[in-house]
């Protein structure tokens, strides 16, 4: 596994949240080992790792929910430990399902949590939360009638409703429906590029994630597999390439006899994945065609999601390939 | 002349001489016979090891020829049942055969002792015994055995209501069945400190001093209700 | 603080099942008192049965609102510390079940301070509670009964109070009822810290009380001397030492006075000392602990 080393840039400002050396230790099982990571301001920074990777951890202890048992967090240039209130003026945070109270309304909860964050909300401000996350128009029916997204929706309000520089959203997306999970894209890029905060998300939802973060850590087991820019991530020398067949048993047949053999790397169906060089794409296309192969698509896959299954022990349990 | 005059002095005192216990019973019931009614206040001490009473404002109402009543116009008083019905005038009611048991002392003065056996075998009282000042016709003591209500004394001290044979104070003593309460029905807090309820039998006084009689006057009838 | 303390306690006033106690009391306020307006006459014969033979007894005069509000308050305060747990039991538990402790958690206030006040709206609520009992039990009780002196009927003395002597009692003692109930709610709260659901903490409050009550008015020389005046549970009924007067020599009650104040005064310590130490713990424990609800 590589990871790309970012050289330090003059020019980039300082890291908003640096961690260094995390580690987190339940009884006997270790959750998080000797993680460390940056995040710089403004950025949309992507966390990914399947389930029990480690993720809700890091980022409780993030938040002081959870206290490392090793390791630094410094987050706006302070040490998490000894400045905890004065950072957390400035963090907002919807973490995993966001419970709000159910017996009381949409407005209430969203004054409450101001209020508990050091404000005086006015009406204004409370409306302009509850616009912003379409919720204006349910401001004071009570929690306990809305749909897991519009508790979401409100979860994201009560985190922002501080005007916090760091936003950390630990799933924000589960539970939506396409619509939703578009609407929740659209207001992370919106806090980003327009209000200029940094957004730490965590998401399974990998074309997601594709879509919105600048930089991304992918973690596996507690410990950090990578960490860069998105953009920079991908190996053309490791693309996945789709192909579609009419006659997969002939297909198959014919493949391992070929010299793509050893670059077959799993089979769905009537579909095969191959791992090769993005440039030798011709070569395959007009070997399949020699060989007879009845082809019905060649795809390049280099989406985020089969990035993250090579890297991760997902890619272990792919199937062997055979008929 | 004078020693004639001291030996009529000397036998006139003696024995020989002195009255009745009959002579002297009538003597003491004609000067109570002159209390048609009164109304008297005064304050009521309650002294049962097994109660734990304030002193109470009481009045106390009169009404020939037995009606006795003890009212707290202001709380609540727990009344001995006795104190009602042995009142003086009651003792010295109805038939009795009369005794002279000799002389005794009480209130710190020598008594004559009169016993007081009713003829009337079914009344309450069954004996009662009279400690009387006879020069000043006063009772002072009297102890009463009762059928339903055990036995009871009552001691009196005179003063300024003496020309009316009523006394300023009585003490009221009697014998009552001990209290105990279990204490899965009290919950009482239990404060560390030793505790020793009576054992057995309790006995109990009440005592009243009165401050003012008005003698005669009238009480309804209604008060006695 | 202050406005922590406005949110707590707008929490738990906005929430439906707060209610539930409140209705509960009044219940039970009301047909103990619709009993005595008709048949007090049987419970006073029956407390009094030992002493009707030698006394007259002003029953009508003895049924009177003080002792009405006694009698209520002798048989609320063992069943009210059940309903104190319910509140303060769910505290913070009720929050971790509902996934809304780590919403508080990661606001910018101290463990600390959000656990101080979580415990101070629980105390609030329980004088809420007190003041509602004091309202029902005595007040409605002085309305439907009238007011006259006080008899209390105790192990093995009957003591009688002034009726111009016994409303600074209860003023006493619903004071002290205070302070043995929010001791009921620190542990409560404190087995709050524990638990992500709030049965737990319910039920084991409820069970501790139980058992140490039993513990604590057994006859059991070996328990006696030794674990009992430490129960907290043994300090619970002090309050009914307001009730109980001194004796002058010769046996009459001193209106004003207290039997044994420095022991009620020793019981109320022992009792701060019970929630300082609950508290106390549970806060050293909520500051290590892990949020993972």
């Amino acid at each position: 596994m590589s990871s790309i080393v970012e050289p330090a840039d003059p020019a980039q400002p300082p890291p908003i949240v640096q961690v260094t050396g995390l580690t987190k230790t339940f009884k006997d099982q270790e959750a998080v080992n000797g993680l460390s990571f940056t995040v710089y301001p403004a950025d949309i920074y992507g966390f990914l790792g399947q389930n029990g990777a480690g993720k809700s951890t890091t980022l409780r202890m993030l938040l002081t929910l959870i206290a490392p048992t090793a390791g630094e967090i410094r987050i706006f240039g302070m040490d998490l430990r000894t400045n905890r209130r004065e950072i957390l003026r400035r963090v907002g945070a919807v973490i995993e399902r966001p419970d709000l109270y159910k017996y009381l309304t949409a407005w209430e909860n969203l004054s409450l949590f101001a209020r508990m964050s050091g404000l005086r909300p006015d009406r204004r401000l409370l409306l302009d939360q509850l616009e912003l996350v379409g919720l204006a128009q349910r401001a004071h029916s009570k929690v306990g009638t809305f749909s897991q997204g519009m508790k979401q929706r409100l979860g994201i309000a009560t985190a922002l409703v501080h005007d916090p520089d760091l936003v950390i959203l630990d799933e924000p997306t589960n539970g939506l429906d396409p619509q939703g999970i578009a609407d929740i894209r659209n207001l992370i890029l919106h806090l980003s590029h327009h209000r200029k905060k940094t957004v730490i998300v965590s998401s399974h939802l990998l074309s997601e994630m594709e879509l919105i973060a600048g930089r991304m850590l992918i973690i596996d087991k507690g410990k950090k597999i990578i960490e860069g820019r998105v953009d920079e991530l991908f190996d053309p020398a490791q693309t996945l390439v789709e192909l579609e067949t009419a006659d997969p048993a002939d297909a198959a047949e014919r493949l391992s006899r070929s010299r793509w053999q050893s670059h077959l790397n799993q089979r769905r169906g009537n579909k095969f994945l191959l791992k090769m060089d993005r440039a030798e794409i011709p070569s395959l296309t007009h070997d399949l065609v020699e060989m007879g192969v009845r082809v019905l698509a060649i795809q390049p896959r280099h989406s985020l999601e089969d990035y993250f299954l090579t890297l991760t022990t997902a890619n272990q349990h792919v199937d062997a390939f055979t008929d | 002349m004078k020693y004639l005059l001291l030996f009529f002095l000397v036998v006139a005192k003696s024995p020989a001489w002195a009255q009745s216990p009959d002579a002297l019973l009538q003597k003491v019931r004609a000067r109570l016979d002159q209390i048609n009614d009164y109304q008297a206040t005064g304050t009521m001490k309650t002294n049962v090891p097994f109660l734990k009473v304030p002193e109470a404002q009481v009045t106390v109402y009169f009404k020939r020829p037995d009606r006795l009543k003890i009212r707290n116009d202001k709380g609540i008083s727990l009344v001995p049942r006795g104190a009602v019905t042995i009142s003086l005038n009651n003792l010295l009611r109805g038939d009795y055969t009369v005794l002279d048991a000799g002389k005794d002392t009480a209130g710190g003065q020598t008594v004559k002792v009169v016993k007081l056996l009713p003829k009337d075998d079914n009344a309450d009282l069954v004996l009662s015994t009279l400690y009387i000042d006879e020069p000043r016709l006063l009772i002072l003591k009297a102890r009463t055995t009762t059928r339903e209500n055990g036995t009871y004394e009552v001691e009196m001290s005179y003063g300024k209501y003496i020309a009316n044979a009523l006394p300023d104070r009585v003490v009221f003593s009697f014998n009552t069945k001990n209290y105990k309460l279990p204490k899965g029905i009290t919950f009482d807090y239990d404060d560390g400190s030793a505790k020793n309820p009576p054992a057995g039998g309790a006995k109990g006084s009440v005592e009243i001093r009165y401050s003012s009689y008005i003698i005669n006057k009238g009480v309804p009838d209604s008060v006695f209700q | 603080m202050w406005t922590l303390l406005r949110i707590e306690l707008f929490k738990i006033f906005r929430r439906p099942r707060t209610y539930i106690p409140f209705g509960a009391i009044a219940a039970m306020i009301l047909i103990i008192q619709l009993g005595l307006k008709f048949d007090g006459r049987s419970y006073l014969e029956l407390m009094m049965s030992s002493l009707s033979d030698s006394f007259f007894i002003p029953y009508n005069m003895i049924m009177n609102g003080y002792l009405v509000a006694f009698v209520i308050l002798n048989t609320l305060l063992i069943q009210v510390p059940l309903l104190v747990a319910l509140v303060a039991g769910d505290i913070i538990a009720g929050e971790a079940n509902m996934g809304t402790l780590r919403l508080l958690v990661i606001r910018p206030v101290s463990r600390t301070r959000l656990l101080l006040v979580k415990f101070f709206a629980s105390v609030v609520y329980t004088v809420a509670l007190l003041v509602w009992m004091a309202v029902l039990s005595l007040f409605l009780s002085m309305l439907l009964f009238g007011t006259n002196d006080m008899m209390i009927a105790r192990n093995t003395v009957m003591e009688q109070i002034r009726s111009s002597d016994v409303l600074w009692r209860y003023i006493a003692a619903f004071g002290y009822a205070t302070v043995a109930l929010s001791t009921v709610a620190a542990l409560a709260f404190l087995l709050s810290v524990f638990a992500d659901n709030s049965i737990g903490p319910i039920v084991s409050t409820i069970s501790i009380v139980i058992v140490l009550t039993i513990l604590s008015e057994m006859r059991i020389p070996l328990y006696d001397n030794t674990v009992k005046p430490w129960l907290f549970t043994s300090h619970m009924l002090a309050w009914k030492g307001f009730f109980y007067s001194q004796s002058d020599g010769q046996g009459a009650a001193i209106p004003g006075s207290v039997e044994n104040l420095p022991a009620i005064l020793r019981s109320l310590g022992i009792l701060l000392l019970y929630i300082f130490g609950f508290v106390t713990a549970a806060i050293v424990s909520f500051k290590k602990k892990d949020i993972l609800s």
